[in-house]
């Protein structure tokens, strides 16, 4: 038996799966729904036998049904579940737009305020690898543009484990979004404190006086690294994560650029109309002309599918140098 | 019964005659007459105020189709889950839902059943069993299919219900459900109005055949095929299929066979007259009237007079007619709801 102040080696995939075990151990009407759960390799290792240990009778194997398994998991919530629907790759993900943006997210508004689907949908980002347009793609700005969702993406090992538990208590719907490419971070962490996802939002990771940098998820490794990297030439940048997207509380965003007086807004999404855009329209609108060093930049995927071809997957997802060379413009 | 096609209950000249009320008690088709009138003079006076500019936004009269919903809810209960479409006043008020309450909800007002925030097209009714009704085509065939798993998942022996009409099962969505419920062997019953047309397009324009029961059958489903405007037949189909589902035997599939009286939207009844629907075909579609044919039975059994079917349309007009002025001076949400409805605990 752990005491409080124990905490236990995880990493992003290990942490998910203790968020889900969490879930299914103590709260009956929790129940998990998707293609692949069945299976030892579709999530990584991040659902790892969760069917043996809680049973097929509550984490549910499918049909190849995303529309219908969406939709069921937003009628199964109005029925007083918790169910958590998974979406191995956020792709297929679009089959179930109509029940994610159609119903789940208008059903409180449009019933009055009398009924709240509660569900969780969990979209994975899993891309690179040379697999190409539709096995790729970050569609984390399209559910953020939607009111009624609660959008939250992950980008430490302790929010893999604690907004998914947060996400999953929510009465409102909620998509998560977790990135392959974050899987092999480790972290140790102390036992699961269910927080309210309504009183979430973005948080400073490490503070700095010189640009701020803004990103989600996997974006928010990248901008940790580059933080290192221009420490070594003595820029000093603060690293603001979002984690929340949707609704957006910009206020940490607005507080570190008031600071620094630069934003980088860095996105593993598309540039048009993006969450970099969205970022700084939000420092634009909320500081005076006065307080800006330099003008605000995004780096951000080029407004063009996913590529297959590995050389040409390395000039399309942002490099730590890239970001590094958006800094160094704001400097000069 | 494995037919798929309508064969004569799709035909407007055939089933005209009172319908079999052999074995059936009295007091119950009394009532259930009185519940297809009900619904009858609410929606036509939802047509007659939509006509006069009282009503601000689109109204889907299923005028003629009251049978299906009357039937069907005389095996649900308020535990049940409900849900409903674009035309879903019907399956709402069969439920017992509160008729003043309902015209507050087409006219946006703050006593609506959805506190004026949806309007005809977004009902919702939860306490009795109506989880709600939305405009998407097909949008609330999954949920149900969700509803009736969560009522597995949690032990009960709840049944869900969608409605659905047969321009939803066009809906790629509908066959994935269908797939999922029979697979899992989910309490749910997929009731399919058929009234031959989707808006304006007659069902031989969209498909291949005009049964939409062939889909039960090609998703190994218990199902029915029924004179929709014979509220007798419809009771009896859904009884047995509602019954198997709530013992767990799996899902059903009713396909009704009905005609709307009106256009697809709003009071006109020529409206979608002109591609396969016509004036004529209309009239005639009203000789086979789920009323009359019930009270023509109720007649020849000595169980009715026209002086008693009277005094009944009187008794309702005035609930109706009462209901409407009440709602009409119902206030409207405050500024408010615009925001504070998003998300849950946000306040009122």
């Amino acid at each position: 038996m752990m005491s409080m102040n124990d905490t236990t080696p995880l990493n992003y995939g290990t942490a998910i799966l203790s968020a889900f075990e969490h879930l299914l151990g103590k709260y009956p009407e929790v129940f998990v729904i998707g293609q692949g759960l069945w299976s030892p390799w579709y999530v990584g290792n991040s659902m790892t036998a969760l069917d043996v240990k809680f049973g097929t009778r509550r984490v549910i194997d499918t049909p190849v049904s995303e529309s219908a398994c969406t939709g069921a998991a937003v009628g199964a919530a109005l029925a007083g579940m918790k169910p958590i629907v998974v979406h191995p790759r956020m792709d297929f993900m679009l089959y179930a737009m109509d029940a994610i943006v159609n119903q789940a997210a208008k059903w409180s508004h449009m019933v009055g305020g009398q009924a709240h689907p509660g569900l969780t949908v969990r979209g994975i980002i899993n891309r690179g690898g040379e697999q190409g347009a539709q096995h790729s793609q970050a569609l984390h700005a399209w559910f953020a543009h939607v009111p009624g969702l609660r959008v939250v993406m992950p980008a430490t090992v302790a929010d893999a484990r604690d907004l998914l538990v947060a996400s999953v208590l929510s009465p409102d719907p909620v998509v998560y979004i977790d990135d392959r490419w974050l899987y092999d971070l480790t972290d140790d962490l102390p036992p699961i404190f269910e927080l309210d996802l309504a009183a979430q939002g973005p948080r400073v990771l490490t503070p700095g006086d010189d640009v701020t940098l803004v990103s989600a998820g996997f974006s928010t490794r990248l901008a940790l690294q580059a933080r290192e990297a221009l420490a070594s030439e003595g820029i000093s940048a603060e690293v603001v994560d979002l984690r929340v997207l949707n609704p957006l509380k910009p206020q940490a965003v607005v507080d570190s650029v008031r600071k620094t007086g630069r934003l980088v807004a860095v996105d593993g999404g598309w540039r048009t109309c993006g969450m970099a855009a969205e970022v700084l329209a939000c420092a634009v609108e909320g500081l005076p002309p006065g307080a800006w060093k330099a003008a605000p930049v995004r780096v951000t995927l080029p407004d063009a599918p996913a590529p297959s071809a590995r050389a040409l997957e390395r000039a399309y997802y942002p490099q730590l140098h890239d970001l590094v060379a958006a800094v160094r413009g704001q400097m000069g | 019964m494995t037919a798929n096609t309508l064969g004569t209950l799709a035909q407007p000249d055939a089933h005209a005659a009172p319908i079999d009320i052999t074995g059936e008690a009295p007091a119950q088709l009394l009532a259930q007459l009185r519940k297809l009138l009900l619904i009858r003079l609410v929606e036509q006076k939802l047509a007659d105020r939509r006509k006069a500019g009282a009503i601000g936004g689109p109204v889907h009269l299923g005028v003629g189709q009251e049978a299906v919903a009357a039937g069907v809810s005389l095996h649900l209960r308020s535990s049940d889950r409900v849900f409903g479409a674009h035309r879903s006043h019907a399956h709402l008020l069969a439920l017992g839902s509160d008729v003043r309450r309902l015209f507050a909800e087409v006219l946006g007002r703050d006593t609506g059943l959805s506190r004026g925030m949806g309007g005809s097209m977004h009902l919702w009714d939860q306490p009795r069993g109506f989880y709600g009704s939305v405009p998407i085509v097909a949008g609330t065939v999954p949920l149900a299919v969700g509803a009736a798993l969560a009522a597995q998942l949690q032990g009960v022996s709840d049944v869900a219900v969608a409605y659905l009409g047969d321009g939803a099962v066009e809906e790629g969505v509908v066959h994935e459900s269908l797939n999922l419920a029979s697979r899992m062997k989910l309490p749910v019953v997929f009731v399919v109005e058929n009234n031959l047309f989707a808006s304006h397009m007659h069902i031989s324009l969209r498909q291949p055949d005009d049964g939409t029961v062939r889909f039960a059958h090609a998703n190994c489903m218990a199902s029915a095929l029924v004179d929709g405007n014979d509220v007798v037949a419809v009771a009896r189909a859904a009884g047995r299929l509602v019954a198997d589902a709530r013992a767990g035997g799996g899902p059903g599939f009713l396909e009704a066979v009905t005609y709307r009286w009106l256009g697809h939207v709003d009071w006109r009844d020529d409206i979608d007259v002109g591609v396969q629907r016509s004036a004529d075909e209309v009239a005639q579609w009203r000789l086979r009237d789920p009323v009359a044919r019930l009270e023509a039975a109720l007649r020849s059994g000595g169980h009715w007079s026209d002086a008693q079917g009277a005094a009944l349309r009187d008794d309702l007009q005035a609930h109706v007619d009462a209901a409407w002025e009440q709602a009409m001076a119902d206030p409207v949400p405050p500024p408010s709801a615009l925001m504070s409805r998003v998300y849950a605990g946000q306040g009122q």
